[in-house]
């Protein structure tokens, strides 16, 4: 579905990513881990076409995405959330998902009823009429969500939307996350609550100062004793 | 009653000059509703869509200067000035836009402040076509009585206001307000950003021009200095807004109120009369530490301040 190829990027000398491939299959939780500063939040901002790769291509569905415009690549069908949440703070929660219903609405009143449906499904629709901006922490992570869900894409990438969440606000949001898989959205995300990766991922990609270290299932990757050494570090201490 | 206030304001507008007002507040009234109009149309750009623009006196004066060409140049009337302002305006905000708006917040800012200065040194030098700064002089005036000028910017106000309205309450109000909270996060949800503020710049740009090309038409002389000017035009349109409440419908009309009330009186004092700008910037410097969302924006608070709400 989605196929990274060879991807570099460089800030003036810093190789932000170096030589990334990987590709992401239809309807399955691809997990992206790494130490801070491994280029996991770099990789999305090309993928979505905020960074233009200094080298390498990226095909969505086989349409060559890497040279096209963030708008562009969102009406393709690639939604993402955003690390620091950033919601349209000075709009109703109801609002902001209106705002990007309407990419796909034909009308005032369709997106009007898409933004009230997912806000249903992500558990928000007590909340429509809250400003943005008072809303607690885990609430906006998940309106990040609902945000990038109203443009109904495809495929979803997800950026730390659960750091940050008390234990039941994660089991919330574990519990959304499955239910988008349910309905057949690829998901590509970076976390790193190991806990999380381990029980939704089908796959994870390791990268380590821009370059992917490891590739495989969450068993395969738990055993690696290179990503050990990187990331997760020794038994005895995690 | 709140859906029928619009109708009732433009009622009592339209009925307020037939109780027989003396010229001068005829006069105040015209220009009361003509900053309304600006109001409202840099509002739309600056309020909702966040691209603050520091240069609406280019586009009142392309809209001034086109009614005043086309009176000079082919003996028409200069009321056809008012829909072909539409269309140069059109044209300027076109060209504009795809210089300015790839830069953002303050850059923007400044870069709209320059070309508006540009716009006036250049229609001070195009002697040929503008008089240069011995200006334009409409020779004879369509009416003596001012009051079918008021009906005319009358109307050009209540189209004005019903077209922000209905803009800012579908999918491109949508838009611009996602495009002022965050561009980017705008952008990764599938608006093309750029599309959308060229929009909002050519609309709130079209609506000033049409404001000049009747200011044009009713003081019936304009010179580079006065229609393209920074303090006088571009400075009072944002202070319009910023006064009255910045992303509000009514904003602008109680802003303009406020503003043409508070120069006149200013300029009748002696020896302070050259000074109302200083009063201006104080108002600005008050509006921003205590109302910073405006008088309607922030009414509940102004109450309070003057102590007439209820605690709350």
């Amino acid at each position: 579905m989605l196929d990274v190829k060879n991807i570099s990027m460089f800030f003036g000398g810093l190789a932000a990513l170096s030589n990334v491939s990987f590709s992401v299959v239809e309807g399955e939780i691809l997990a992206l881990i790494g130490p801070n500063g491994a280029g996991k939040t770099t990789l999305f901002n090309v993928v979505n076409g905020f960074y233009k790769p200094s080298h390498g291509d990226i095909f969505f569905n086989g349409t060559r995405i890497s040279n096209i415009k963030t708008h562009r690549i969102c009406r393709l069908g690639i939604a993402r959330t955003f690390q620091v949440v950033r919601p349209l703070q000075r709009m109703s929660v109801l609002d902001n998902v209106i705002a990007s219903a309407f990419m796909r609405a034909a009308d005032k009143k369709r997106a009007e009823e898409i933004a009230m449906d997912i806000l249903q499904f992500t558990g928000l629709y007590d909340d429509r009429n809250v400003i943005s901006k008072g809303l607690p922490l885990g609430k906006r992570k998940r309106l990040e969500i609902a945000r990038a869900l109203a443009t109904q894409p495809t495929m979803l990438l997800l950026d730390e939307s659960f750091a940050g969440l008390n234990p039941s606000e994660l089991n919330e949001s574990i519990d959304i996350i499955r239910k988008i898989k349910a309905k057949g959205i690829t998901m590509m995300i970076i976390e790193h609550h190991m806990k999380v990766i381990m029980a939704i991922s089908d796959r994870i990609i390791v990268l380590n100062y821009g370059q992917k270290i490891a590739e495989g299932t969450p068993l395969e990757i738990g055993r690696n004793p290179q990503v050990i050494e990187a990331y997760l570090g020794e038994a005895t201490n995690a | 009653m709140k859906r029928y206030l619009p109708l009732f304001c433009l009622a009592l507008l339209a009925v307020v000059p037939l109780v027989g007002l003396n010229s001068y507040l005829m006069h105040i009234l015209i220009l009361f509703v003509m900053w309304s109009v600006i109001g409202m149309s840099w509002n739309l750009l600056g309020g909702y869509c966040g691209q603050v623009s520091f240069g609406h006196a280019a586009f009142f004066g392309v809209g001034a200067y086109t009614a005043g060409i086309l009176y000079t140049k082919t003996g028409l009337s200069a009321w056809w000035g008012l829909p072909l302002s539409i269309v140069a305006v059109t044209l300027v905000a076109l060209v504009m836009g795809f210089i300015v708006l790839r830069l953002r917040g303050p850059y923007f800012a400044l870069a709209t402040l320059a070309i508006g200065e540009v716009l006036r040194v250049t229609a001070e030098n195009l002697t040929n076509l503008t008089n240069g700064d011995v200006g334009i002089m409409i020779q004879e005036r369509t009416w003596v009585e001012k009051i079918w000028y008021y009906y005319i910017i009358l109307a050009v106000a209540a189209i004005t206001f019903y077209l922000v309205r209905a803009v800012i309450q579908s999918k491109l109000g949508y838009y611009f307000v996602a495009i002022r909270e965050d561009q980017d996060a705008a952008e990764s949800l599938g608006i093309n950003t750029t599309l959308y503020k060229t929009i909002a710049l050519t609309l709130s740009a079209a609506i000033t021009g049409m404001a000049g090309a009747f200011y044009t038409n009713y003081m019936g002389y304009i010179d580079p200095k006065v229609v393209f000017a920074l303090h006088d035009i571009s400075i009072v349109a944002i202070m319009v807004v910023m006064v009255g409440g910045v992303a509000t419908f009514w904003g602008p009309v109680v802003g303009s109120i406020i503003m043409i009330l508070m120069a006149e009186m200013i300029r009748s004092v002696p020896m302070l009369g050259t000074a109302h700008q200083t009063f201006f910037g104080a108002l600005l410097i008050f509006i921003i530490i205590f109302l910073p969302n405006g008088i309607v924006g922030d009414f509940k608070k102004l109450r309070r301040l003057v102590g007439l709400g209820r605690p709350s």
